[in-house]
């Protein structure tokens, strides 16, 4: 068991603070600290083309696929570097986080050399097509529908059905999208992973407006849309296995990047308990410590978590990753609240549009619901990590 | 970076367990419980003739293993999961580093051999009979006498003092305050102007003392390095013992978890196990999320010691704040989930309770960790709330 970093991985990370450093006191100043994900998209696109050229978009990839093959460790200081130099959250996470990844897992060799190099080069971005109405917390009951058309200029697949809280569709060039392709199979069975552009004129997106008065997230409409036959990663018929091992990914090391940004928000929060004199106040002492220490155990719950997903396994700190924290998050939003008093009410300009501080007691909701609800998380741990029976499913 | 067990800490933690399991089986560990001096002297025994555990983070040239912290939490974790009552502890993971960080050469090399070969029980005095934390409530009192110091006042709350082959006396000069003035005295608890008084405990499985001293006579060789300056030792060595207890607790939490577990796939009501409603299941799901997350905190703070100097008294808060309050919890939702078999003087479940609240104030409550943190966090906002 070790904490640190070995001299090789010292090197490592400086080679990567200075190129994270410079860029950031340069070409891309302006970015330096942006969290949201929707704010300057322009600039951020070529922030990801600058990543790409430099190979340190997706360091952890093969060469062949625009990465260094960069070590578990490597990935982690890498991390780490980013957050200290303010690089600004990355547009392309889900092409570079999730869909990459499970591309590099389960993808055929021509998949791999189509989708890999755009993604790494910020070339190409990618939203998720997974919950729709009425498939949530039970995601397998899925209804949007794919079948393979005949055609002279080769098969097409063809999609009809409708998605729901897609982040990011409006800079997407592709979707990862589950559908059913076995006509009246149920559940998990006949479903599939297609890969389908969403520039075309089957698909029609349509922002929703959240509680926080941005529009991160849309509705997506396939009418009729097309993809390749060869657009399916796995075989056809397995997509749950694909879909689940996607969201496994999501434990990866850009969990770090998120902690960051958390670690960011939790400095500024305490800066503001100090000028506003409410870091006076021995219950918001309390509260500011607690935060301070659930954040430093998510980090080393992360390391336990890289270090076992380097053994193949999902181990006890995987499972409860997630919903530790979401609801950390949510407290943090509460905390937010409670510092800035009736002040953090007051919208600084006539726009329906708040502060940062503000902000993060709203969007924070979201994080106990998305990417499996705290209810279903706790389902989870407590069946396939403590063994206890399975919830029974109505009909 | 390789956050999880080495093949060589995985061996000593698959050890720990097997020896933890014979030596802490529900049977011996109530006799253990129920006798004159509150444990096993065969199983301390074997502690530290046959497993060599009370050298395992002492250097090799007192006879130790020289290995860690890591090491150690892992056999505390262990201690704690079944409650193993024994003066382990007490010598281990608070006298041995108070000697080792305070004492001179000469001290370390006389007294640190019979610690690791297994052969001197040794505990730490520290706090007053009112039990307040840390450095402001040492109890006992080291004055200039003719011949040398003389120690008077009490200490309370000292583990296993009445089995002690040797007390480490933390003592406070006459008007000083904080990290100033403090003294770590060794003292023979067999002295006539030493008197022990074993209490009656709530946490049945760690046997504690009242200790008064009565002009204790001393010699400078007594005192651990030198008098008055032994402040920054004491909070080094209490920020370890900190460390191996949040490891304790962290045992204790999933021992807690282990038992409510199987008693929900096993107990039968309205024709199914409680185990699959929600409502149970989602309790214990909590337990293990805040379970896990001690696991963190705890290992976090093990490492700490061994590599992390600027950190680890931090990361020591840290653990004690989120271990303790994790402990409590696991332990009162065990008994809850037992139901009624939860509450017996029979099942094990109240000595896990009892345990649970004892450690969460042996080393300071989780509320004066977290001021502490808040502390460092927030520097330029002390005084006066707003």
């Amino acid at each position: 068991m070790k904490l640190g970093f070995t001299p090789d991985e010292e090197r490592f990370r400086s080679e990567a603070a200075t190129w994270l450093t410079e860029a950031l006191a340069g070409p891309f100043a302006a970015l330096r600290g942006v969290t949201g994900l929707t704010a300057r998209p322009e600039e951020r696109r070529a922030w990801e083309q600058a990543l790409g050229r430099a190979r340190w978009s997706v360091p952890g990839w093969p060469r062949e696929y625009g990465g260094r093959a960069a070590t578990l460790a490597e990935q982690v200081i890498f991390a780490e570097e980013c957050a200290r130099a303010g690089a600004p959250a990355r547009l392309g996470h889900l092409g570079v986080e999730l869909i990459g990844p499970t591309i590099l897992a389960f993808g055929t060799e021509a998949q791999k050399a189509r989708f890999l190099p755009p993604i790494a080069a910020g070339e190409e971005y990618w939203c998720q097509g997974y919950s729709e109405p009425n498939a949530g917390s039970d995601l397998s009951n899925v209804r949007t529908r794919a079948h393979l058309e005949r055609g002279d200029s080769g098969d097409a697949w063809i999609i009809d059905g409708q998605k729901t809280w897609t982040s990011l569709a409006q800079f997407a060039d592709w979707a990862f999208v589950l559908c059913r392709t076995t006509e009246g199979s149920r559940g998990r069975d006949g479903l599939s992973f297609l890969l389908v552009p969403v520039r075309q004129p089957g698909v029609s997106i349509r922002p929703i407006r959240q509680m926080t008065g941005d529009t991160e997230f849309n509705e997506l409409f396939f009418d009729g849309a097309r993809s390749a036959s060869d657009c399916v990663l796995g075989a056809p018929g397995d997509g749950w296995t694909v879909a689940m091992a996607l969201l496994n990914f999501e434990r990866g090391v850009s969990t770090l990047a998120q902690q960051m940004a958390f670690r960011g928000e939790l400095d500024r929060l305490c800066a503001l308990a100090v000028k506003n004199g409410r870091a006076r106040d021995p219950l918001i002492r309390q509260r500011l410590a607690e935060a301070h220490i659930g954040l430093r155990i998510m980090r080393m719950s992360a390391l336990r978590m890289l270090t076992d997903a380097g053994t193949g396994r999902l181990g006890r700190a995987g499972y409860t990753y997630k919903i530790f924290w979401a609801t950390w998050h949510r407290a943090l939003g509460e905390l937010a609240m409670d510092i800035q008093g009736p002040a953090g009410e007051v919208a600084p300009t006539a726009e329906y549009r708040f502060g940062e501080m503000t902000n993060l007691y709203l969007y924070t909701r979201a994080d106990t619901i998305y990417g499996g609800t705290n209810q279903i998380q706790r389902n989870l741990i407590a069946e396939r990590a403590l063994g206890l029976p399975k919830e029974p499913r109505g009909r | 970076m390789h956050f999880a067990f080495t093949d060589e800490q995985t061996l000593i933690h698959d050890a720990a367990r097997e020896f933890c399991a014979e030596h802490g089986a529900p049977a011996r560990l109530r006799a253990a419980i129920d006798s004159p001096q509150g444990y096993d002297e065969a199983t301390w025994r074997a502690i530290g003739e046959e497993m060599g555990w009370c050298g395992i983070a002492l250097a090799a040239e007192f006879g130790g293993s020289g290995l860690g912290a890591v090491e150690l939490a892992i056999l505390c974790e262990q201690v704690g999961r079944v409650l193993l009552p024994s003066p382990f502890f007490a010598t281990v993971a608070l006298a041995a580093p108070a000697i080792a960080l305070a004492g001179t050469a000469a001290q370390r090399e006389a007294l640190l051999p019979g610690i690791a070969a297994g052969r001197t029980r040794a505990t730490l005095a520290i706090t007053s009979s009112d039990g307040a934390p840390g450095l402001e409530g040492i109890g006992p009192r080291l004055a200039r006498s003719k011949r040398g110091w003389r120690l008077d006042g009490e200490a309370g709350f000292v583990i296993h003092a009445d089995a002690a082959d040797l007390l480490v006396v933390a003592a406070r000069a006459p008007r000083s305050r904080s990290i100033d003035g403090v003294s770590l005295a060794v003292v023979d608890p067999h002295d006539p102007r030493v008197s022990i008084e074993r209490l009656t405990m709530l946490d049945q499985t760690r046997p504690m003392s009242r200790v008064r001293f009565d002009s204790v006579a001393l010699g400078a060789c007594s005192l651990l390095g030198e008098a008055g300056e032994a402040g920054p030792a004491l909070v080094a060595t209490l920020s370890r013992a900190q460390a191996a207890l949040a490891a304790e607790q962290l045992g204790g939490a999933e021992a807690a978890l282990e038992i409510a577990t199987e008693h929900a796939k096993a107990r039968i009501q309205f024709d199914r196990p409680i185990g699959s409603f929600q409502a149970v299941k989602h309790r214990l799901a909590d337990m293990m999320v805040a379970t896990e997350a001690a696991r963190s905190a705890a290992y976090y703070a093990a490492c700490a010691v061994d590599e992390l100097p600027e950190e680890f008294e931090e990361a020591a808060s840290m653990a004690a704040a989120w271990c303790s309050e994790t402990f409590t919890d696991c332990t009162a939702g065990m008994i809850q989930l037992l139901g009624g078999v939860g509450f017996t003087w029979e099942h094990a479940a109240h000595l896990y309770f009892k345990r649970a609240r004892a450690a969460s104030t042996l080393l300071g409550a989780p509320a004066w960790h977290r001021e502490r943190i808040a502390a460092r966090l927030l520097p330029a906002a002390s005084g006066k709330p707003a």
